[in-house]
């Protein structure tokens, strides 16, 4: 009995051996990513589509993606473009999101890309939650 | 500007707005599918109504 208790709590360590914020930060770089870490692949697959799917709308929408910051509000909208990660970082690098376009939904295109890096934000939590064991 | 150009309605923006957020909640913030599609349909219906009932609300006031 007292073996049996050992070996279960020694599977259970096994489990959560590693580095406990790596699905924290792949989630945060790849959207869906600390799912697909953690072997979700069903949510991974819908938390992937619906962050990606509203970064690259925003983007189509002629959205401007946050490179610096003059004032609180440009800081608040650079925060939480980081929050997407790695497509940020490509998006500034193909030069996408830089032009200032007059147009109502260029603005509504702004707000999808913040609101993509803040729900990003929100998955990689939620894959940190599962690693630690907080939700299953 | 990027490839390709998209300029939705007012609406349109609001229901695609609607369908990423309450994708993304149903599946953080509940445990098993079946609540996690109860709660994304919930939060969808809840995001579409406000922006009708604001529209009309700020329609109203404006008149």
């Amino acid at each position: 009995m007292a073996t049996e208790d050992n070996k279960k709590t020694s599977t259970q360590s096994g489990a959560q051996e590693g580095f406990v914020y790596l699905p924290l930060i792949a989630g945060w770089l790849v959207p869906g990513g600390g799912h697909f870490l953690l072997r979700k692949w069903g949510r991974g697959a819908v938390l992937a589509a619906a962050i990606l799917g509203m970064f690259v709308l925003g983007l189509a929408m002629q959205g401007k993606v946050y490179a610096n910051a003059h004032d609180i509000l440009d800081l608040l909208g650079l925060v939480g473009d980081l929050g997407i990660g790695l497509p940020y970082v490509l998006s500034r690098m193909l030069g996408l999101g830089d032009v200032q376009v007059m147009v109502t939904t260029a603005d509504y295109g702004t707000r999808f890309i913040v609101v993509a890096g803040l729900l990003n934000i929100i998955a990689a939590v939620d894959a940190h939650n599962l690693r630690t064991g907080r939700k299953s | 500007m990027g490839p390709w150009v998209f300029q939705p309605s007012h609406f349109t923006a609001v229901v695609l707005f609607a369908l990423f957020a309450s994708s993304v909640f149903g599946v953080t913030q509940r445990e098993t599918p079946r609540s996690m599609i109860r709660y994304g349909i919930y939060c969808f219906v809840l995001f579409v109504a406000a922006a009708i009932v604001i529209s009309w609300l700020m329609f109203l006031i404006a008149r």
